[in-house]
C-alpha cells in the first residue's frame, strides 16, 4: 500500500522550519521510462513524456488520475483488473491505460460516459466480494478499493453471493444457516509483522508481481483459476511463515486494501503524520517515511524517492524496529566504582563529571596517551566526528579508532593505495549497466538485502555472475538465478584465486590495454603482468591449495574479462583476513586490468557492513587519519584542525583497537570512551577483549542497551536511537543521507549532544547547538564535503561525496577521468598462506558470516520479533563431517580453537564444503569470538575472522566458560534503586 | 602487547613489502610502521631490535634502525 500521510515531513534547521515540498511521492501508476519525448493530448491536455511510458502515468504526469486497482507505479503494468479503461480517437475499444503506451499525436479521453459506465461496472463486480466493514477495517481511510468506489460513483451493489448449493463468496466465514464458505480462508498471522487476510483480497496480484519484480524472491503465487484465484505463499499448506518469504514488505506495500497489512497499523491505526529519514541498519543506507500518530512510530514505509532503495526495504529496516522502545533500553546515566559492583543511577551532571574525573585523572597519572575512544558505525557522521574530536582536541591524542578496523579497514588501506582513495566507485544504480558481477566474500541477499534484490533483477535480465564464496550462498542458486561460476574457494586462499583470475587474463591477452596505457602506470603494469603470468599462479598450480578446479577458475576469468561491463562487490570474505587488505588490492588490479573502472555497470564496490561505516571512516575515526583521509603526519593537514580547534594536534598515529586492548594488558592504556560499538561481542579473540576491559580504570559505556561492552564498564551514559536525533549516514555508495529526527530522545539527550556535555566536563567550550552546526564544521576542514550543507541536503535529497566546486552535485561515479591519485597502481599480490592452520587437534576451518533477520552482534535485531527467524547461532556442518563425528541436526557440539570454545548447535548441510564449517555471530550466550584468534590483517590489523581452526564435537550443553560468562554477566547488570 | 605478537606482526609486514619489486624494502617498511603504529610500539620494537631482535626478519631489523 502507498500511503500519503496527511503532513509532509517537516524538519528544524536553524530554528527554521522547512517543508518537505521537493519530492513527489505520488504513485504513478506504472513505472518511469527513459526514450525521446513524445507529446499527446489527455482530455484536451497536452503532454509530453518519455516514449514508452504508459497511457496511465502520462495521465497522471498531466495531473489526471485515471482509476485503476490492479496498477502500481512499484511493478510493471498488469493490465488485469480493466478499471483503468479510456477511450482513445481512432482506436477500437476501451484499452487499459497501464498496458497501452503512449504515441504521438494520441489523443485520449479519460472520463467519457461508455468509460465511466465499464469502470462502475467492474467496481460492483469488486465489491460484491468484498466485505462492506470499511469503518472497522484496518484500512479504513487508506484503501485503494474504497478510493476508487468512491473514484467511479460506485453507489449500489445488485449482486449478492449465491446462498446455493454453496455460499459464492469469499468473505464470510459461514452462510446464513451456519455451514461453514469453503471458499473462505481464515486470517493468516503467522509473521510477525503484518497479516494476510484472504477474506479482503481482490487477487489483483500487486502482491505477487512485487514479490517476483522488486524483491525477487518468488515466495508468493495465485493458487486456482477463475472465481477460485487466490494468494498463496508458497505450497499448499505453507502459511507466510513457513513459505519462503524473507518479510522485504514489498507486498505489504503493494497490496491495495487491508489484505497484507501492518500488525502495528491493525493496533495503533492509520498514521497521521511522516518523516523522512535513513534506515540505520547495513551499509545500503535505505530511506524510509517513518510514520506516526503523535510520537508513536506506527511503520516504517520505504521511500520511493531515496536514491540507494528505490522505494524497497528488507525485513530489518521496514519492520525491525521494535528495539527502540523496548523495555531494556536505559534511560538513564549510570555509574560505579568498579566492575563487580551493581550499577547505580546518578543524574547526567554526576555522570559525566565522574567520568571526566577519571579519564583526567588517568592523564594525569599515565600521561596524555592513557585514554582514547571508540566512534561508532551506527552513529552519524556528526556524532562520530565529534568522538574523534574529542580524543584529538580534548584527549590530546590520535587513540580513536571505529569498528570498521575490523570490517573494511584493508579497504581503506587496499584502495587508497591503488586508486588513491577510500570509497566504493559506482553507485547503486550502476548495477542496472552491469553484464557481469562478482561478488567475493559477500552474502548480498542475506547483508545488503535491497542492494541484493536489485542485483538479481539484473541477473534476471542476463546478466552473468561469478560467485567466489567457500560457501554456497542463496546467490549460487535461488529461484530466477544461477551463478555462471561458484568458485568455492578454500577459506584463506583470495589472494591466490583473485591472482589466478588475473593470470588468465594477462597470459592470455584478454586484458584492456588501451586503458591501462591511458590510466594506468604502464611500467607498474609490466612488472605485475609479469608478476602474475609467473606458472605458480596459474589455476593449474593454484587448484591444489584453493580447491578450485583449474578449467571453472579460467572461464570465470574469460567471462570477466570478456562479458562488458564488469563490475565487483566484496563484502567482509575479502577483508577480515592476514592478507585482507592484499585482496583488496588484487580486486583493484583484476579492475583495472579488465578497464572496469570510470564509466557505469562497472567498478570496485565494498559493501559495509553498518549504516555508516563509509561514514565513520571519512569523519577521521582511524588513529592515523584526520576527516577526509588525511594522515596526520601531515603539517598542512594538522593545521587546518589546528586553525579551527584552537588546539594542537599530535603527529603521530594513535592506537587501533587491538592495539588499544594490548596496551591496556600492559597497563598504558587506561581510559576509554566507546560509543555505539560492542566490542567485547564483536571482536575476536573475546577473552583478550575482556582482559584488556578489565585492566582499564575507566570504560565509559554509550549505549542504548547495557551490552557485553558495558559489563566491564564504569559508566554508562544511555544514548538516543536513530529515530531521536538529527544528523546524517553516509552508505557504501558514499551518499550522505539526512537522519531527521523523529521524535524526542527517550534518553532526554542526542548523542551529539551527550558526547559535547563530555567533553565540556572535561574542560572544552563546545557550543554546537544542532548537528548542522558540526556539518558545517566538517564542509570547512574536509575538501570532500566542501559544500555539503543540510539546505543542499535539504534540496538534493542526498548527496555523493566528494561534493565540493568541483562537483557542485556530488560524485556518482569514481575516477571517471583519472584515478584520484593519477595514474592507477597495479602492485603485486603475492599469496601468503595464513598461520591458521589445519592439524590434528583442529582439523576443520570456521568461517563466520551473518543472516538476513539479524545485525551484527544483534543488540537491535535480537530485541525484536525478528527471533522468530534465528533464536541461536547454528554451527553450519557438512553432511560428510557430521558423520565422522555423530553429529545430528540439531545436536549440541563444542566447537573449540585454540583461543576458546564454546557450544551451540549443528545444522547439517551441504552448504558448506567438506572440511569447512559457519556460524554467525548475533548471539551473546555463544560468543562465537571466543573461537577467533588474534590473527590480522598485516597491514590494518582487521582481524582474521574468516579462517579459524577448530574441531567440532558432541557436547552435552554449555562450555564451563558460557556458563561463568552468563553469570557475571547477570551480575555486572545489577542496578540499584536510584536514590532518593 | 607479547613480543611475539608484535614481532609475529612486524614481520607480516616485512613480508608483503619484500614481495614487491625494487631495493627499498626497508625504507618502505619502516614508513609502513611510522604511519600505522603508535610511538609505543615503535619503542617497543625498536627496544627489541636492540636486545637481539630474536624472530625477526632482517628487513624488519633493517627498517627498525630507521625509525
Amino acid at each position: 500500500m502507498n500511503v500519503h500521510a496527511g503532513t509532509p515531513h517537516a524538519d528544524l534547521i536553524d530554528g527554521r522550519k522547512v517543508a518537505d515540498a521537493r519530492h513527489d511521492d505520488r504513485d504513478m501508476g506504472t513505472p518511469p521510462k527513459t526514450g525521446k519525448p513524445v507529446t499527446l493530448t489527455i482530455d484536451g491536455f497536452e503532454v509530453t513524456v518519455p516514449e514508452g511510458t504508459s497511457v496511465m502515468r502520462a495521465s497522471m504526469e498531466a495531473g489526471i488520475q485515471i482509476p485503476r486497482l490492479c496498477a502500481t507505479d512499484m511493478v510493471d503494468a498488469f493490465g488485469s483488473c480493466r478499471l483503468c479503461m479510456v477511450e482513445i480517437e481512432g482506436r477500437r475499444g476501451t484499452p487499459a491505460s497501464c498496458t497501452t503506451p503512449v504515441a504521438p499525436g494520441m489523443v485520449v479521453h479519460t472520463q467519457t460516459g461508455k468509460v465511466q459506465k465499464l469502470r462502475k461496472g467492474v467496481m460492483e463486480l469488486y465489491i460484491s466480494d468484498h466485505p462492506l466493514d470499511c469503518l472497522t477495517c484496518s484500512a479504513n481511510g487508506d484503501c485503494e478499493l474504497q478510493t476508487q468506489a468512491g473514484a467511479v460513483g460506485l453507489r449500489d451493489v445488485r449482486y449478492t453471493a449465491p446462498q446455493a448449493p454453496v455460499l459464492a463468496n469469499h468473505f464470510s466465514a459461514r452462510d446464513t444457516s451456519g455451514e461453514a464458505n469453503p471458499l473462505y480462508k481464515a486470517k493468516d498471522s503467522s509473521n510477525p509483522y503484518f497479516t494476510y487476510d484472504p477474506a479482503k483480497c481482490i487477487v489483483c496480484s500487486r502482491c505477487v508481481r512485487a514479490c517476483e519484480e522488486v524483491q525477487g524472491t518468488f515466495a508468493l503465487t495465485i493458487e486456482g483459476r477463475g472465481f477460485d484465484s487466490r494468494v498463496s505463499p508458497g505450497a499448499a499448506f505453507d502459511d507466510f511463515l513457513s513459505s519462503d518469504c524473507v518479510s522485504c514488505g514489498a507486498c505489504v506495500q503493494a497490496c491495495p486494501t487491508a489484505t497484507l497489512q501492518e500488525k502495528s497499523v491493525i493496533e495503533k491505526g492509520t498514521p497521521t503524520r511522516s518523516v523522512v529519514t535513513t534506515c540505520a541498519y547495513c551499509g545500503v543506507g535505505c530511506s524510509f517515511k517513518a510514520e506516526l500518530n503523535g510520537d508513536e512510530l506506527v511503520r516504517m514505509v520505504p521511500y520511493k524517492d531515496g536514491k540507494a532503495n528505490r522505494g524497497h526495504s528488507c525485513v530489518k529496516g521496514r519492520f525491525a524496529y521494535g528495539y527502540a522502545s523496548h523495555k531494556d533500553r536505559i534511560l538513564s546515566p549510570m555509574i560505579r566504582d568498579r566492575i563487580d559492583e551493581p550499577w547505580r543511577e546518578v543524574s547526567w551532571k554526576e555522570a559525566l563529571t565522574f567520568a571526566a574525573n577519571r579519564m583526567r585523572g588517568i592523564q594525569e597519572a599515565y600521561g596524555p596517551k592513557s585514554i582514547g575512544v571508540i566512534t561508532s558505525s551506527r552513529c552519524t557522521n556528526e556524532e562520530t566526528f565529534l568522538v574523534q574530536k574529542l580524543a584529538r582536541a580534548v584527549f590530546g591524542n590520535n587513540n580513536t579508532d571505529t569498528c570498521a578496523r575490523v570490517c573494511h579497514s584493508p579497504t581503506g588501506y587496499g584502495l587508497g593505495q591503488t586508486f588513491g582513495t577510500s570509497a566504493g566507485t559506482q553507485d547503486f544504480d550502476s548495477v542496472e549497466k552491469t553484464d557481469v558481477v562478482i561478488v567475493i566474500g559477500a552474502n548480498p541477499t542475506d547483508g545488503h538485502p535491497v542492494f541484493g534484490s536489485r542485483l538479481k533483477k539484473r541477473l534476471r535480465q542476463g546478466a552473468k555472475l561469478i560467485v567466489i564464496d567457500p560457501r554456497r550462498i542463496d546467490l549460487v542458486r535461488s529461484a530466477h538465478v544461477e551463478a555462471s561460476h561458484h568458485l568455492a574457494l578454500r577459506p584463506g586462499t583470495n589472494v591466490a584465486v583473485v591472482t589466478a583470475l588475473a593470470h588468465v587474463i594477462v597470459t592470455e591477452r584478454l586484458y584492456d590495454e588501451a586503458f591501462i596505457r591511458d590510466r594506468c602506470n604502464w611500467d607498474e603494469f609490466q612488472d605485475y603482468a609479469e608478476f602474475v603470468a609467473e606458472e605458480r599462479h596459474s589455476p593449474e598450480t593454484t587448484q591444489f591449495l584453493t580447491g578450485v578446479p583449474a578449467e571453472e577458475l579460467r572461464a570465470a576469468a574469460r567471462l570477466f574479462a570478456t562479458g562488458g561491463n564488469g563490475a565487483i562487490y566484496y563484502g567482509l570474505g575479502v577483508t577480515e583476513h592476514s592478507q585482507g587488505s592484499t585482496t583488496v588490492m588484487a580486486i583493484a588490479n583484476l579492475a583495472m586490468l579488465t578497464g572496469n573502472i570510470g564509466r557505469e555497470g562497472v567498478g570496485v564496490n565494498p559493501l559495509r557492513g553498518q549504516n555508516n561505516v563509509q561514514g565513520s571512516c571519512d569523519m577521521g575515526s582511524f588513529p592515523h587519519e584526520l576527516p577526509g583521509y588525511r594522515h596526520v603526519k601531515l603539517p598542512e593537514v594538522r593545521a587546518i584542525f589546528e586553525k579551527a580547534w584552537g588546539v594542537t594536534i599530535d603527529p603521530e598515529p594513535g592506537l587501533r583497537i587491538p592495539n588499544m586492548l594490548d596496551a591496556a594488558v600492559d597497563g598504558t592504556f587506561r581510559g576509554l570512551y566507546c560509543q555505539g560499538e560492542d566490542i567485547l561481542q564483536s571482536d575476536p579473540d573475546t577473552k583478550h577483549v575482556a582482559a584488556g576491559l578489565a585492566a582499564m580504570d575507566c570504560v565509559i559505556v554509550h549505549d542504548l542497551f547495557l551490552n557485553e561492552t558495558a559489563n566491564y564498564a564504569h559508566v554508562f551514559l544511555p544514548g538516543s536511537s536513530f529515530l531521536e536525533k538529527d544528523g546524517t549516514f553516509t552508505n557504501a555508495e558514499r551518499r550522505i543521507n539526512r537522519v531527521r529526527k523523529v521524535m524526542a530522545p527517550k534518553n532526554g539527550y542526542a548523542d551529539w549532544e551527550i558526547t559535547q556535555m563530555l567533553a565540556n566536563a572535561m574542560g572544552a567550550e563546545w557550543s554546537y547547538e544542532h548537528p548542522s552546526e558540526i556539518m558545517a564544521e566538517i564542509a570547512a576542514t574536509t575538501p570532500s564535503f566542501a559544500n555539503v550543507t543540510y539546505e543542499l541536503l535539504e534540496q538534493k535529497g542526498s548527496v555523493q561525496w566528494p561534493c565540493n566546486d568541483a562537483n557542485p552535485d556530488g560524485t556518482p561515479l569514481m575516477h571517471v577521468e583519472g584515478f584520484v591519485r593519477g595514474k592507477g597502481r597495479f602492485i603485486l599480490t603475492e599469496y601468503v598462506a595464513t598461520d591458521e592452520k589445519t592439524g590434528p587437534r583442529f582439523p576443520l576451518l570456521l568461517t563466520t558470516g551473518r543472516i538476513l533477520s539479524q545485525y551484527n552482534v544483534g543488540a537491535q535485531t535480537r530485541r525484536t520479533d525478528n527471533v522468530i527467524w534465528h533464536d541461536a547461532d547454528r554451527l553450519e556442518v557438512h553432511p560428510h563431517d557430521a558423520e565422522q563425528r555423530g553429529i545430528k541436526e540439531g545436536d549440541w557440539v563444542k566447537l573449540a580453537s585454540r583461543s576458546g570454545e564454546t557450544t551451540l548447535k549443528a545444522k547439517i548441510t551441504d552448504r558448506v564444503s567438506p572440511g569447512v564449517v559457519y556460524t554467525t555471530f548475533h548471539h551473546p550466550d555463544t560468543q562465537a569470538n571466543v573461537i577467533t584468534t588474534d590473527y590480522s590483517d598485516w597491514a590494518t590489523n582487521c582481524p582474521e575472522y574468516k579462517v579459524t581452526a577448530v574441531q567440532v564435537s558432541p557436547s552435552n550443553g554449555p562450555t564451563d566458560w558460557q556458563e561463568d560468562y552468563a553469570a557475571q554477566a547477570t551480575r555486572s547488570r545489577r542496578i540499584l534503586p536510584a536514590a532518593e | 602487547m607479547s613480543p611475539e605478537k608484535m614481532v609475529y606482526m612486524a614481520n607480516q609486514i616485512a613480508t608483503f613489502f619484500k614481495s614487491q619489486r625494487g631495493s627499498d624494502q626497508a625504507e618502505r617498511i619502516a614508513a609502513h610502521l611510522k604511519d600505522f603504529w603508535e610511538p609505543r610500539m615503535r619503542e617497543q620494537l625498536i627496544a627489541h631490535v636492540e636486545t637481539g631482535g630474536a624472530g625477526l626478519d632482517a628487513t624488519v631489523i633493517e627498517a627498525a634502525r630507521r625509525l
